[in-house]
């Protein structure tokens, strides 16, 4: 393996300009979107139907002082955006955007990601701690609460595609879909990864560490400016590497007529972003213990009947 | 006995992963200034204390400081969602108090009004009780059909929020054609967007879980609690003042009361849905059936009550109102009180709160549809 010192910093330097572009694009798609679910336009006054609104509040958001709160825990506080955010650099390396575009070819690329996923829990526990605010830590233990009731059941997915394909390279498992996308052999699968990363993603029906009729703003109650902007980059890069991961493992990655890979890559991942939206300015809020239960006695059965069956036929 | 009123901070079952939550007076779920102390166990709620008194104004005792007119505008400040209620009932308790005739025609345009009131009342409920449920869309879609309400009323009020629309002993001016027109426009339309509402929400399966069997209200506390409103029927307890204690000729009006007999939050959602439709029925047989005639009886320029005492009770959104005032002659009342429907339905929160998840306390809440101004006073 061959990488100069240069070819690092390119790919460092490209994520991170998808990371912030992709924000500012969602932040704007989720307001157009809600806008338009609820009979009005969203945002119109910055540049052409709003576009650049999300930068106007961007450099509102970093301009603004860094408050911290008297009783603090100083250094966690400051640590939990990053810890939140720095994740993702790491994910979107091994994503494959088609068959050239890929930052780094990574045999276990499907693991790192799934891996780093987790530590967008850490950063809003170590938020919800942090903040000592009760509504922040309330915040943050009902995101450790739930960690396991949705990725037990995601984690079988995964296994389930990997033992369809046989290997852990994200670049392999989209190869194989040439033919044939996963979705169409594992219809139940692709439903309980969907509802899986919008736990995952704290997204709503289930933000339950956020939820802002109960916990005022959740974990992120003390955070205003910067800190808060990081967490609103961290949790729009989650959804694009959530949705980035669904394309591959069951949409056929960048497979599609016509156009080229790059386009389908990107079609496929902002129409399942699209639907994360839909159900957020849709439905009202799962309860938690309601949804605990969902993930343990409903999507844990389902998934692993899904898994021995896939394995049967396999055998077969 | 200048002693301050403290909620009481003594637990039975203290421990050391207990903590006390300060939900209020600055929280997005309790839609105003109403702060509830929690004690907390984690989740669930141990105990709940609501602290009142944050937007007291005292309305009671401005009111016997001001001459019967003065006051009218005034009281429309408590209930600002249901304020022609409000309206509606100190002019009923003065008109009754003086003994003033009230013509037909603007008894018939008092009850569209008040009517059209509740309708818009009811669509901020589920708005702001879909809000408490983490749903944003229902707010928004309710908003926009009260925006063509306030529109309505608007025109032949005035104002948007706090009406002052009734006068002792009729109305200030009368309204036209046209106007009874574009109700019955609204009307038409807003039948055709209320099956929306129920696509987007009834029918939904969260919102089901969220709703159903959470805070159940037996009949016997409902009554035991002084409840009233939706509320009360929601507990299968049959009582409307519209229907029990008719004022303003609602008992020449063909309507029911809806009645649900669970007690849960979704029995109170069934009911003021019911409500909604009830409230476009009737505004439907007050236009086709108004009379002609004035709008207005002759009523002295100077109003002076006799000396005696009088009790009027109306149906607003949110219950009963009893409006009680005390003349010992002359231009002002001696006493007033108002019995307001939200502080006594808001008793029962500390006892259904107990032992529940945070996120169902407040569904409660939101289910129980406070205006808190109108608990302080």
């Amino acid at each position: 393996m061959n990488i100069s010192l240069l070819s690092v910093v390119g790919y460092l330097v490209a994520i991170a300009a998808l990371v912030g572009l992709n924000a500012v694009i969602l932040v704007w798609l989720e307001r157009k979107v809600a806008g338009h679910m609820q009979f009005r336009l969203g945002p119109m006054e910055v540049g052409p139907h709003g576009i650049l609104q999300t930068l106007a509040d961007g450099i509102k958001l970093v301009s603004k002082q860094l408050v911290i709160p008297d009783e603090a825990d100083k250094p966690l506080f400051l640590l939990a955006p990053i810890v939140s955010l720095v994740p993702i650099f790491a994910a979107m390396v091994p994503l494959p955007f088609s068959e050239t575009v890929q930052a780094w070819e990574l045999n276990i690329g499907l693991l790192l990601i799934i891996a780093l996923g987790l530590l967008n829990t850490l950063g809003i526990l170590l938020a919800g701690w942090g903040s000592n605010n009760k509504y922040a830590l309330l915040g943050g233990a009902r995101a450790v609460a739930q960690i396991l009731a949705y990725k037990i059941p995601l984690l079988i997915c995964v296994m389930t595609i990997i033992m369809m394909t046989g290997s852990f390279s994200l670049r392999d498992i989209a190869i194989a879909q040439k033919d044939t996308w996963n979705v169409l052999y594992q219809p139940i699968l692709f439903i309980v990864y969907i509802i899986t990363v919008t736990l995952e993603t704290n997204r709503s029906p289930f933000d339950f560490s956020e939820a802002e009729s109960e916990l005022v703003a959740g974990f992120h109650t003390e955070y205003s400016g910067m800190g808060f902007s990081l967490f609103f980059l961290a949790e729009y890069s989650y959804m694009f590497i959530a949705a980035g991961l669904a394309t591959v493992l069951f949409l056929g990655g960048w497979h599609g007529p016509w156009l080229p890979g790059v386009a389908w890559t990107l079609i496929k991942i902002y129409s399942i972003i699209f639907l994360m939206m839909w159900f957020r300015w849709t439905f009202p809020r799962v309860r938690i213990d309601q949804m605990l239960s969902f993930g343990w006695k409903i999507l844990l059965p389902l998934s692993l009947i899904n898994f021995i069956i896939t394995a049967g036929v396999l055998a077969l | 006995m200048n002693r301050p009123i403290q909620p009481t901070y003594t637990l039975d079952k203290v421990g050391e992963e207990n903590f006390a939550l300060n939900l209020g007076p600055q929280h997005p779920g309790t839609h105003g200034v109403l702060r509830v102390v929690l004690h907390m166990d984690g989740e669930y709620i141990l105990q709940a204390d609501p602290v009142l008194g944050y937007g007291h104004r005292m309305q009671e005792k401005i009111a016997e400081n001001m001459t019967y007119p003065q006051a009218l505008p005034y009281v429309c400040r408590m209930d600002y969602l249901g304020a022609l209620s409000y309206n509606l009932a100190w002019v009923l308790a003065v008109e009754k108090l003086c003994q003033f005739e009230v013509p037909e025609r603007a008894e018939a345009i008092r009850v569209i009004a008040t009517e059209l009131n509740r309708i818009s009342s009811h669509l901020l409920w589920w708005g702001a009780f879909l809000l408490d449920l983490g749903g944003f869309t229902p707010f928004l879609q309710a908003l926009t059909d009260r925006e063509r309400i306030l529109d309505i009323l608007e025109e032949v009020t005035g104002s948007r929020l706090t009406y002052c629309y009734f006068r002792f002993g009729g109305l200030p001016s009368d309204v036209d054609e046209a106007w009874l027109t574009r109700v019955l426009d609204f009307i038409k339309e807003f039948r055709d967007r209320l099956p929306r509402y129920h696509d987007l929400v009834t029918g939904n399966v969260i919102f089901h879980h969220r709703s159903k069997d959470v805070g159940v209200i037996l009949p016997f506390d409902a009554a035991g609690y002084g409840l009233s409103g939706p509320i009360l029927r929601g507990s299968g307890i049959n009582f409307d003042v519209r229907k029990h204690e008719p004022y303003s000729g609602y008992d020449r009006y063909d309507f029911e009361v809806p009645v649900d007999q669970n007690g849960d939050c979704l029995g109170r959602y069934n009911v003021r849905m019911a409500e909604i439709e009830q409230s476009l029925r009737i505004i439907e047989q007050a236009i086709s059936a108004i009379p002609e005639g004035p709008v207005r009886s002759k009523v002295p320029k100077l109003i002076k009550a006799p000396e005696g005492e009088v009790a009027v009770a109306v149906e607003t959104p949110r219950g009963q109102l009893v409006i009680y005032i005390v003349s010992e002659g002359g231009k002002k009342p001696y006493r007033v009180k108002y019995r307001v429907p939200s502080f006594a339905n808001l008793s029962i929160f500390a006892k259904m709160a107990k032992g529940q998840l945070l996120a169902d306390a407040l569904a409660i809440l939101g289910s129980l549809d406070m205006v808190i101004p109108e608990v302080d006073r």
